[in-house]
């Protein structure tokens, strides 16, 4: 059963900027993906408890414990721009 | 005469009071040198790994009791995928469909009203970095860069939201107050709304008086304070309402809350629920809270503040002033102090609500900066009591105290306070007054009592208000009539 993907919606979510040529690619692949998910799906998974993780594992955590951080020169230095001790980006609110 | 009606949920993020971030170790410290807190984990740096605070998610689970909810005993954290400068990761940490509280209440009292608030969940996630945006006319909209701190970056958040249940401003204010009231007393953060350590979003939308559906949403924020929050809802209902009777269409959106005009104005568009693309979070296991460890958390909870209140009205305490001392800083140890020592809480209360909340206004100090503790309030109440300072000087002792003079005793004596309640002192000062106002002695003896007044008057002159009022009158009286 096939599943309508908008390629370019879930490009744009995922800031992908894609060339008609990747999209009609990249539609067939992501198919096949959802195509291989569906047959997951059909699976009688019955009786079978919701798992989203594979690790017999729970409450891995950490105490509440300061750790040493990282030297502000040396971040700031990874950065594109900086001003002062601020990264500088792009103003990014909508209007 | 409205024909419509309101229909309010609440959403409020609490960053808590940890030590250390939410999935690192970095100081949860958000007023430090700009970017100074930071590490891989909170810059969102290729390969590291985050790991839960486990305090976070006690506080949480505090919380959530508190408020009456069930725990999740298995529970787990989701992506929340967006793009936003101030979220490094391109995805925020929280919880989306196995949050850690589900389904409480809380009762909220409006003036005589109760009103039980629905509590739909409070799950935890990690707060953003803080952006600032720049431009040359200041204004936002045209600034050509922001610039961000990643400190808050990664600091535990809460998220508690509320079932559409509340109909007024005044009933989202007073949830509002309650929830922050239960927050301090449980010690999971300073619940500051003017630095953003507590912060109040609301969903709004109006509907014909009794309907049963529910009109088109607005989401309205940036309200920092709990007036702001009653102001702006008020007048976003008000908006709601001229529209919809206009047979205008309301278009679901975000609107902030500008103080300064008094008006809610549309913000950034807001992003369908399935455009966050949640899906758990692989980096991290299940969230697994067993009975015991719940059951623990719920014994170590403090009295809440409802309790608090209930029973300071036992102990004969109004429900405002009950209320103004429960959730006073530093006010409820004092007061309970006084009580054990055997001040009447009342007389304790109104002295604590009014003449030292006044003063420490005045002198901008807290209370526990302060030397006064129950033991000296109930000796200052003794003093008032047993006639050895009147009500007038009992407030410059009370200030001197405050101020680190000393006991009530010393600093009244020290600052000449103590009322005179000897009789040939006080008949001395008497025959004074009588003396240096020969007229109306004259006709005070003639019958004349409302003079009465006047000498009692200038006795508690001469005296600097030293004098027992009560005594100065019966002397006189007795000068009167003798």
């Amino acid at each position: 059963m096939p599943i309508d993907i908008d390629l370019a919606y879930v490009a744009r979510l995922a800031r992908l900027d894609l060339t008609d040529e990747e999209l009609a690619s990249y539609e067939g692949q992501l198919q096949d993906i959802l195509d291989y998910a569906a047959r997951v799906q059909a699976l009688p998974t019955e009786g079978v408890p919701p798992t989203s993780h594979p690790l017999p594992m729970r409450n891995a955590h950490r105490a509440d414990e300061v750790e040493p951080t990282l030297d502000r020169e040396e971040v700031l230095a990874q950065a594109p721009d900086r001003d002062g001790p601020f990264f500088r980006v792009p103003p990014f609110l909508e209007q | 005469m409205s024909a419509w009606e309101a229909v309010i949920g609440v959403e409020t993020h609490v960053e808590l009071g940890t030590a250390s971030k939410m999935f690192c170790g970095c100081p949860a410290d958000t007023t430090a040198e700009p970017n100074t807190n930071v590490c891989p984990v909170c810059l969102g740096l290729p390969g590291a790994l985050p790991v839960p605070n486990e305090r976070a998610i006690e506080m949480t689970v505090a919380v959530g009791l508190a408020l009456g909810c069930r725990i999740a005993a298995d529970s787990e954290f989701s992506r929340k995928n967006y793009f936003y400068a101030d979220l490094p990761k391109n995805y925020q940490i929280s919880q989306f469909d196995l949050p850690l509280c589900l389904e409480g209440s809380l009762d909220v009292e409006v003036g005589e009203q109760t009103v039980a608030v629905g509590i739909t969940r409070v799950h935890l996630e990690e707060d953003t970095g803080k952006s600032t945006h720049l431009g040359e006319t200041g204004r936002i909209h045209e600034a050509d860069a922001a610039l961000i701190d990643f400190n808050r970056c990664g600091v535990p958040l809460m998220e508690v939201v509320t079932e559409p249940d509340m109909r007024t401003p005044e009933q989202a204010r007073a949830y509002a107050d309650e929830l922050r009231a239960i927050v301090l007393a449980l010690g999971v953060s300073d619940a500051r709304l003017e630095e953003g350590s507590l912060r109040f979003d609301a969903n709004v939308s109006v509907r014909p008086a009794g309907a049963e559906g529910l009109g088109v949403k607005v989401e309205v924020k940036n309200m920092n304070s709990l007036r702001s929050l009653q102001r702006a809802l008020a007048h976003e209902i008000e908006r709601q309402t001229a529209l919809a009777e206009a047979g205008e269409p309301i278009a679901q959106e975000t609107r902030h809350w500008d103080e300064a005009a008094g008006v809610t104005k549309p913000g950034r568009s807001k992003e369908q629920s399935s455009d966050y693309r949640y899906f758990p979070e692989p980096d991290l296991v299940p969230l697994h809270v067993g009975d015991e460890q719940r059951d623990r958390i719920a014994a170590s909870l403090p009295e809440l503040p409802a309790a608090r209140r209930a029973r300071y009205r036992g102990m004969g305490l109004d429900a405002g002033t009950a209320r103004l001392v429960a959730e006073g800083d530093g006010l409820d140890e004092v007061f309970e102090e006084a009580a054990a020592a055997g001040a009447d809480p009342q007389a304790a209360a109104t002295w604590l609500t009014g003449e030292v909340v006044a003063h420490l206004r005045r002198t901008d100090a807290r209370l526990g900066a302060t030397p006064l503790d129950g033991a000296a309030l109930a000796a200052l109440l003794a003093m008032i009591d047993g006639g050895e300072v009147s009500a007038t000087a009992a407030k410059a002792v009370l200030a001197g105290v405050l101020d680190g003079e000393g006991s009530p005793r010393e600093v009244a004596e020290a600052r000449d306070l103590m009322q005179i309640g000897d009789a040939g002192a006080l008949e001395a000062a008497v025959d004074e007054a009588l003396a240096a106002h020969p007229d109306e002695a004259g006709r005070l003896r003639d019958g004349d009592m409302k003079l009465i007044g006047f000498f009692v008057g200038r006795v508690m002159q001469a005296t600097g208000g030293k004098a027992d009022p009560r005594m100065v009158s019966d002397l006189i009286r007795g000068k009167a009539t003798g």
